[in-house]
């Protein structure tokens, strides 16, 4: 395995503390794979963003809209009723379902569209999968005056018809994807088709830690902001770290953005959570370092779920943001290096945590922020009651609350108890 | 030691023609009907045979390469059936054969898999959409060293010191991507693509091919009048995707391909 590079990058930029290396690899995870004509907008998009990320201006002015559009700092709640439930270690909530649209998608998204102001692109293409990040751009570009346009997997439309008609609200052009599986994957595709073919105007705003160098790092950094203030939030709180932080892990950018508080404290765990699924079988599942290996896709080598050709393998989860067949790389690397562990958690355990979360503590979670909360509840279960264990809240659930309904809950009284529920392994 | 490829745009400098380079993806729209595909282009008089490795995301792609991806793998279709068919019709055709793929299914084979295989089934270039240069290093040398020719591609988007870069590792002849986008046939032949290829011409003596949006003897007619070849995918891939179900689809793809050689038969000589 190649160590950290140490090399200056170009002119005008900082290595941060954890920088890939130049060629944007955190350990042998991450570079840059993309069609020859997409090198010179994503070279173009690394030195604009080098110097925007130590330009005092440009940081002052997304501080501001965080502070004052999005509603950070986002609190941090103690699930008091929930814990006492579990008799075990404290949860703390991480509330990015209280950022405005619901989720923590806006902090990447605001950050991506004021550098597209910057570099003088007035067209943001995205892609979205439960659409929180495609709500997140069209909000930043109906702010910002620029023109939006979001793919989005034909299945994803139908299951999160919601925020298809929030992103139409907005402003934004919502274009369905009916190629390949019709889910996340194939509208990170769609979006790139239409970069590399409208480069001149267009900034293609992805929406996770993953793609071509630099997207990890910057989507990384523009998440950050939730780490730096759940780490002060908890130490107010309660006056020490956490035994383990918790987040669910689909490109994996909430939970970096939590994890990158906590990165340097070695005694705090570091737990992500992906999807089971239904089963842990090919296609039943989106739990990459359960079943993965490495392989290259959509421009980023990472771990991946693919068959014995290379073919990218069809991913399922409850969890439409969760439902993708790649993580991001610089998860891949904390993995390796021991920092981060991975595990995961099958669609009904997911529902049963959203359920108890509702009616314990009055927050209805994102089903992909039901993920983390399932482990949570197992982690803090094990644990002794002076300890604290801090999960990140990625997002609010009134986009899934049709898709909970369909698993014949939320129905009246009279229609009785909830439906059975098959055992998973 | 030169190489087929090598040969090919020797040849065809020599003889004042403009070389055509067919695009088909391999195994559409089944394996045994692929192989008489790729005979037939030798036939008609393709100098080389680009070969396709379907895949489940081709990002570069346009609608209808993908859906040929999607034909072939529905058809069972893969890398190492790719090179299998390959190998069958290795010693029928005279045409150079390059193997145009996504990284992901070589680096799942393992590049000196991918290497020791290809060369073993007669590829005599391969060319990764998705490895620009700076990701091509130990690949690039594994396939020269199985004598393979790597071929790089360059966009009206590439600076020309990245076309230096590609000149002095690639081999067999460069791609120019005479357009921004995706591939797949267009009207007419990019404004842009003239200059790219001068810009190319500045710098290096290795052939180039054009390619992305070409469908007509007129197109590969006028690319000849600036480049060594034109590469025609799509428009191609789109008479396999109507006639499949055809009992005349090879003849019908050899008339078609006939058609583009005489235009560039006319190549060099028409300015």
């Amino acid at each position: 395995m190649t160590t950290i590079d140490t090399e200056l990058p170009p002119a005008g930029a900082r290595v941060g503390r954890r920088d890939p290396d130049v060629r944007g690899y955190f350990g042998t995870y991450g570079g840059r794979f993309v069609p020859e004509t997409l090198v010179a907008p994503v070279e173009e998009l690394q030195t604009a963003y080098f110097v925007a990320r130590s330009d005092r201006a440009f940081q002052d002015e997304l501080t501001s809209l965080l502070d004052r559009y999005v509603g950070r700092p986002t609190p941090v709640s103690e699930a008091v009723r929930w814990s006492e439930q579990l008799g075990g270690a404290r949860l703390l909530l991480k509330r990015e379902d209280l950022a405005h649209t619901g989720a923590h998608k806006i902090n990447n998204a605001l950050g991506q569209a004021l550098l597209a102001v910057r570099m003088g692109k007035r067209r943001v293409v995205a892609e979205t999968g439960a659409g929180q990040h495609g709500v997140a751009t069209a909000t930043a570009c109906a702010l910002l005056d620029l023109t939006c346009e979001v793919y989005m997997g034909a299945e994803d439309m139908e299951r999160q018809a919601l925020n298809v008609v929030r992103m139409r609200l907005l402003g934004a052009r919502v274009t369905p994807v009916d190629a390949g599986t019709r889910t996340l994957k194939d509208a990170i595709n769609e979006a790139m088709r239409d970069w590399v073919t409208n480069i001149q105007d267009t900034y293609y705003l992805l929406g996770s830690v993953l793609g071509p160098h630099p997207y990890p790092l910057m989507v990384r950094e523009f998440q950050s902001v939730i780490g730096a203030e759940a780490r002060q939030q908890v130490l107010a709180l309660v006056g020490r770290l956490p035994a383990a932080v918790i987040a669910c892990v689909g490109g994996g950018s909430n939970a970096l953005g939590i994890f990158d508080g906590f990165v340097d404290d070695r005694d705090v765990r570091l737990i992500g959570v992906e999807a089971g699924g239904d089963a842990i079988v090919a296609g039943r599942h989106a739990a990459r370092f359960t079943t993965g290996t490495v392989g290259v896709l959509q421009g980023t080598r990472t771990v991946i779920l693919q068959d014995a050709h290379g073919n990218i393998e069809p991913t399922h989860s409850v969890a439409a943001g969760l439902d993708y067949a790649a993580v991001g790389p610089e998860h891949a690397w904390l993995r390796d290096m021991g920092r981060a562990a991975y595990t995961c958690v099958s669609d009904d355990q997911a529902l049963e945590a959203f359920l108890q979360v509702a009616r314990l503590e009055g927050i209805l979670p994102a089903l992909e922020s039901s993920h983390a909360l399932a482990h949570a509840g197992q982690v803090a279960a094990e644990l002794d009651r002076d300890e604290v264990v801090l999960v990140n809240l990625s997002g609010r659930g009134d986009k899934d609350v049709e898709i909970v309904r369909a698993r014949g809950f939320g129905a009246p009284p009279v229609a009785a108890a909830g439906p059975p529920r098959e055992d998973v392994t | 030691m030169t190489s087929r490829i090598a040969d090919v745009f020797v040849r065809l400098r020599a003889d004042h023609r403009t070389g055509l380079v067919t695009y088909v993806t391999g195994g559409d729209p089944d394996a045994a009907r692929s192989a008489e595909i790729l005979r037939g282009l030798d036939r008609a008089g393709a100098d080389v045979l680009e070969v396709g490795v379907p895949f489940s995301d081709p990002l570069a792609d346009g609608p209808v390469i993908q859906r040929a991806s999607e034909r072939a793998l529905a058809a069972g279709g893969n890398l190492s059936g790719t090179l299998d068919l390959i190998a069958q019709v290795r010693a029928d055709v005279q045409a150079a054969v390059v193997v145009f793929t996504y990284a992901n299914p070589i680096f799942k084979m393992g590049t000196d898999a991918f290497a020791a295989r290809a060369a073993a089934a007669g590829v005599d270039g391969v060319l990764v959409l998705d490895l620009p240069i700076e990701e091509a290093g130990s690949f690039r040398q594994t396939v020269v060293d199985a004598g393979i020719d790597p071929i790089f591609l360059l966009s009206p988007t590439t600076t020309d010191a990245r076309i230096r870069a590609a000149a002095k590792l690639g081999r067999g002849f460069l791609y120019g991507i005479s357009r921004l986008g995706v591939t797949g046939a267009r009207a007419e032949v990019a404004s842009g693509a003239r200059a790219l290829v001068e810009r190319i011409r500045a710098v290096t003596a290795l052939p180039v091919a054009v390619g992305f949006g070409l469908s007509r003897p007129e197109h590969v007619r006028q690319v000849g009048e600036w480049a060594d070849a034109a590469v025609v995918g799509s428009a191609l891939v789109d008479v396999i995707a109507r006639e499949a179900d055809s009992p005349d689809l090879v003849t019908t793809v050899e008339r078609y391909v006939a058609g583009l050689k005489r235009g560039a038969q006319g190549g060099a000589s028409v300015t």
